[in-house]
């Protein structure tokens, strides 16, 4: 137990403890319907979900890594949108519009020479999205409307149009879906198919997965995008806005054209991880002609939450989703409904989002209440594992922690509500301990003054 | 000796810091007793362990000579110990009588039962002269009607003992005058105060007794007829402090900004809110712009900064039209600008203080090389002015600015906009809610910067501070400016005559 306290410490172990918590109650869940449903094969259920992609052998890798390169492009703009103070819930929309502009590129212009073709159709996919994106953008700067409403129209939008515009320009009628895109349009598999495929038969038949080097397309956007937000001026100038568009303002920051360059960026990213799913060869998706929202837009929600809005986490988070959802898929061996299956994986990331929560009860059961000041406060933070290295060698603050634990008076009643609201957890500092902590730097006057006196 | 409340050797420690060290308060019945201390004194922490937001390590409080344990602030309660917050603790879209009720509502098979709060609520309002309208919506009322439901909140709890935790940080002067009547008004029908302050007008005012903490521990507790302010603000900081500021010989120079016929839209659309204002400033002095808080001030101090559009008029600085500028572009042409609302406008409270301290000039190539930022010369740049300017922090430069305190916040603000050396610094209120030590400091900042040959101009509420500092004074009234003063020559009751708008001069 020490010793997991310890690993609690950090602050990211924090962080991981949370989201990997969150998901054990995710698969908890997962047990439960299973046991609900078809009690006989609930234990073996389970083992396939945590199998993953391996439950497919290597082609089911390849299937994971291919299906959470959507996910982490939609989970990135998501995450993007959310650093730099704005909730883009328009991934469907500016997903779909992305896939479109990709799909209709591949499909028709087919006059581009071959190295350029699928090059040129996803940057027109990265262009669409940031396209539909900026109209929200636009809005929310100029005209101060929220952003939340006018995306979710804008998903509507964007999916009946898409609908139209397939099937009056690339409408394949014996499948009903999207016609094929021309083999120059595909994305290089960059040797990705010889590793994951799996062999059956007595000659050995192939059975290549779908997976491209779009995974490494997402993974350097998402290592552009961590350099962006935290190492450029303009990243700088974009997080300023979303924490304090004021004093953003006052600054001399442009606060509309950064409003407007956040969404627009949000929705590249979204619209690139549209074309990087719908530009996949004969196995791959074809754009469907349904009126249903694209899943892979919202689940960019849950992948970033689970990412906690980091770029790296969030290629992390995409990849589990997609491994956790492969695993499901391969429950139907097992003879679970197909529906049984979508509610066990949606109840594991409907869980995986409340990782904020989960992170506060780690906080809470592991370090008392000097950790969650610690979080607030990072200089407890550091207060806290000087702490925690005494507790270990003698037992003396030991009973200090179990009164942090159990002791709820310690905490005021500001931050207890964290957990029920969890709105702006951080929002609502504790002015106590402001000028306690402002003390601390006045501890060296305070010796001097004492030999003084 | 009738003590209701004893605090005795009370000690609170946190990691790394002793926030109460072997604290000792007592509470007459119906006194009131000010608790003064610096920011950071371990006022707040004694408040909080008595309404039992923390437990003391050492220590024990009596209640009418007995010893009590106080776990939750419902213990407190059922004591009698009520507390009006710093920042009030309403719900907005509820009424008074809802936000008085609320934790003790009466119902009757699941309905609300108001008729009998609402009398008490009104016979309680009328005793003490709060005149508060029980329906008003508390979004509709303003910060000292809303601080007056917090107390009768208290009141409708029969609570004995009352702590008031800066209650005047967040008033205008008339307010606060209202405050000590009623206060006084309290202690008169038995109620005990208990008044935490960092002010000392204040607790010449009303104050019994006083009890000071410095760094945490009790320093004494004295009668506050007995002492003079001097004596006080001596035990709080530790040192003697000098209400008067130096200012060494004025050297008038060139106009450093001059503002011409300056028209700026209210809220309201029929009436402006700056109403063809003309002055100058000019290098090597302070012009204190004077007035009651809402008299176009703060869209005056917008206007000129680029927050609010000009209506009419212009803006010159250093003789170039800055009327339409960017902010941007005022900021690089030497202004500066110290807000008036420092945690909306000031700060950007979840960047650490280093990001803080270059908010005003990250882009320029010092701090950020094609694009990207140069942390190596952020930092160490920040490290400077955290000493230069004495700023306090945990972490130092890595400190997230939301945990600093707000003495120490407005240190930032003042490093960062000084260091910008600029042709004018506008400085409003930048020594509200701080204590003596800080604001001392803060008056030399300005007064150095004028003794430089640069041009300051202030806006201020506080009168004390107007005549100390300026060399000039507008006076500001509905708009407009209804006199330009000589400090020397003009007395404070003058003053406040032109502020009221009963009295006006011709201003050129």
């Amino acid at each position: 137990m020490k010793t997991f306290r310890k690993l609690m410490n950090a602050k990211g172990h924090v962080s991981a403890a949370s989201s990997i918590m969150a998901i054990l109650a995710g698969l908890l869940v997962g047990l439960i319907i299973l046991l609900v449903s078809n009690s006989e094969q609930a234990f073996k259920g389970i083992v396939t979900i945590l199998e993953g992609g391996f439950g497919g052998g290597m082609k089911g890798v390849g299937q994971v890594l291919y299906f959470a390169t959507p996910i982490i492009m939609t989970g990135l703009s998501v995450g993007f949108a959310n650093k730099t103070g704005l909730f883009n819930i328009g991934t469907p929309g500016q997903f779909i519009v992305g896939a479109f502009a990709a799909v209709y590129v591949g499909v028709k212009w087919t006059f581009l020479p071959a190295p350029f073709h699928w090059f040129v159709a996803l940057l027109c996919a990265t262009l669409a999205g940031g396209l539909w994106a900026l109209i929200s953008g636009l809005f929310k700067a100029f005209l101060n409307v929220n952003e939340v409403i006018s995306t979710i129209m804008m998903n509507y939008i964007g999916m009946y149009a898409v609908n139209y515009l397939v099937k009056q320009n690339i409408y394949d009628p014996l499948t009903s879906l999207s016609q094929n895109v021309a083999g120059s349009a595909v994305l290089p598999k960059a040797g990705l198919d010889k590793i994951f495929t799996n062999y059956s038969g007595v000659n050995s038949t192939p059975d290549p997965s779908t997976v491209n080097c779009g995974i490494f397309i997402a993974i350097a956007v998402a290592i552009v995008v961590y350099i962006i937000l935290e190492k450029t001026a303009f990243g700088y100038e974009l997080k300023a806005c979303g924490y304090n568009r004021f004093a953003a303002r006052y600054a001399g920051i442009d606060e509309k054209r950064s409003i407007v360059l956040s969404m627009v960026i949000a929705g590249m990213l979204a619209g690139l991880g549209g074309g990087l799913l719908y530009l996949s060869g004969g196995n791959g998706r074809r754009i469907k002609v349904v009126d249903v929202l694209a899943a892979e837009g919202f689940n960019g929600i849950p992948v970033s939450l689970l990412g906690m809005s980091n770029p790296i986490g969030i290629v992390f988070s995409g990849l589990f989703i997609s491994y956790i959802t492969q695993g499901g898929n391969y429950l139907q061996r097992l003879n679970y409904m197909p529906e049984v299956i979508d509610i066990i994986i949606a109840s594991i990331i409907y869980c995986s989002a409340l990782a904020l929560i989960f992170r506060w009860v780690v906080l809470k059961l592991f370090k008392g209440r000097d950790a969650l000041l610690g979080r607030i406060f990072p200089k407890y933070a550091a207060a806290g594992a000087e702490e925690e290295e005494l507790s270990a060698s003698a037992a003396v603050t030991e009973t200090d922690l179990s009164a942090g634990e159990s002791g709820e008076g310690l905490v005021p009643p500001e931050v207890q509500d964290v957990a029920g609201e969890a709105s702006e957890p951080e929002g609502s500092p504790l002015q106590k301990e402001d000028e306690a902590n402002a003390r601390d730097g006045q501890e060296a006057d305070q010796n001097a003054e004492k030999e003084d006196e | 000796m009738d003590y209701v409340i004893e605090m005795l050797n009370i000690t609170k420690e946190f990691p790394g810091v002793i926030a109460n060290d072997d604290v000792t308060l007592r509470l007459k019945r119906g006194e009131i007793h000010a608790l003064l201390g610096e920011n950071g004194a371990g006022k707040s922490t004694l408040m909080s362990v008595l309404f039992g937001l923390y437990q003391p390590d050492k220590g024990i409080i009596k209640k009418d000579g007995k010893p009590v344990r106080i776990n939750n602030p419902n213990d407190a309660n059922a004591l009698g110990i009520g507390m009006v917050h710093q920042h009030f603790k309403l719900v907005h879209n509820f009424t008074v009588l809802q936000n008085i009720i609320l934790g003790v509502e009466e119902t009757k098979n699941g309905f609300l039962r108001m008729d009998a709060a609402r009398k008490k609520v009104l016979e309680l309002s009328d005793r003490y002269g709060l005149k508060v309208d029980p329906d008003a919506l508390i979004s509709d009322i303003t910060v000292g009607m809303q601080q007056r439901v917090e107390i009768l909140k208290m009141l409708f709890r029969d609570n004995e003992i009352l702590i008031f935790d800066e209650p005047t940080a967040v008033l205008t002067p008339q307010e606060i005058d209202e405050l000590m009547k009623i206060m006084k008004e309290l202690s008169k029908e038995g109620k005990s105060i208990l008044f935490i302050t960092h002010k000392l007008n204040e607790i010449k005012q009303v104050a019994d007794r006083v009890t000071v903490l410095r760094k945490g521990r009790c320093i004494g507790t004295v009668n506050v007829a007995d002492v003079t302010k001097e004596q006080m603000s001596e035990m709080m900081v530790g040192r003697k402090i000098s209400f008067t500021v130096e200012k060494g010989e004025q050297h008038l120079g060139a106009p450093a900004l001059q503002v011409k016929n300056l028209c700026v839209a209210g809220r309201s659309k029929h009436k402006d809110a700056v109403r063809n204002v003309s002055f100058t400033v000019n290098r090597g002095e302070i012009v204190c712009i004077a007035g009651i808080d809402g008299n176009g001030q703060s869209e005056l101090v917008y206007a000129l900064s680029g927050l609010m559009p000009v209506k009419s008029g212009t803006i010159e600085l250093n003789g170039k039209d800055i009327t339409h500028a960017a902010i941007r572009a005022r900021n690089d042409m030497g202004m500066s600008h110290i807000p008036e609302d420092r945690h909306r406008d000031g700060l950007v409270l979840d960047y650490n203080l280093a990001e803080n301290l270059v908010l005003k000039r990250y882009h320029t190539r010092d701090f950020q090389k094609s694009g990207f930022l140069r942390f190596k010369k952020i930092y160490s740049y920040a490290d400077r002015l955290i000493k230069m300017y004495d700023i306090r922090s945990g972490q130092g430069a890595n400190t997230v600015v939301r945990s600093m305190s707000g003495g120490n916040q407005q240190k930032a603000i003042i490093a960062r906009e000084i260091d910008l050396d600029p042709e004018i610094l506008l400085a409003v209120q930048p020594t509200r809610g701080l204590d003596v030590g800080a604001i001392e400091y803060i008056h030399k900042q300005l007064v150095a910067q004028r003794d430089a040959g640069k041009a300051v101009l202030l806006v201020s509420l506080e009168l004390d501070e107007v005549m100390e500092l300026s060399d000039r004074i507008l006076v500001m009234y509905e708009g407009e400016i209804v006199a330009d003063l000589d400090p020397k020559t003009v007395t404070v009751q003058e003053l406040g005559l032109y502020m009221a708008g009963s009295k006006r001069e011709a201003v050129q």
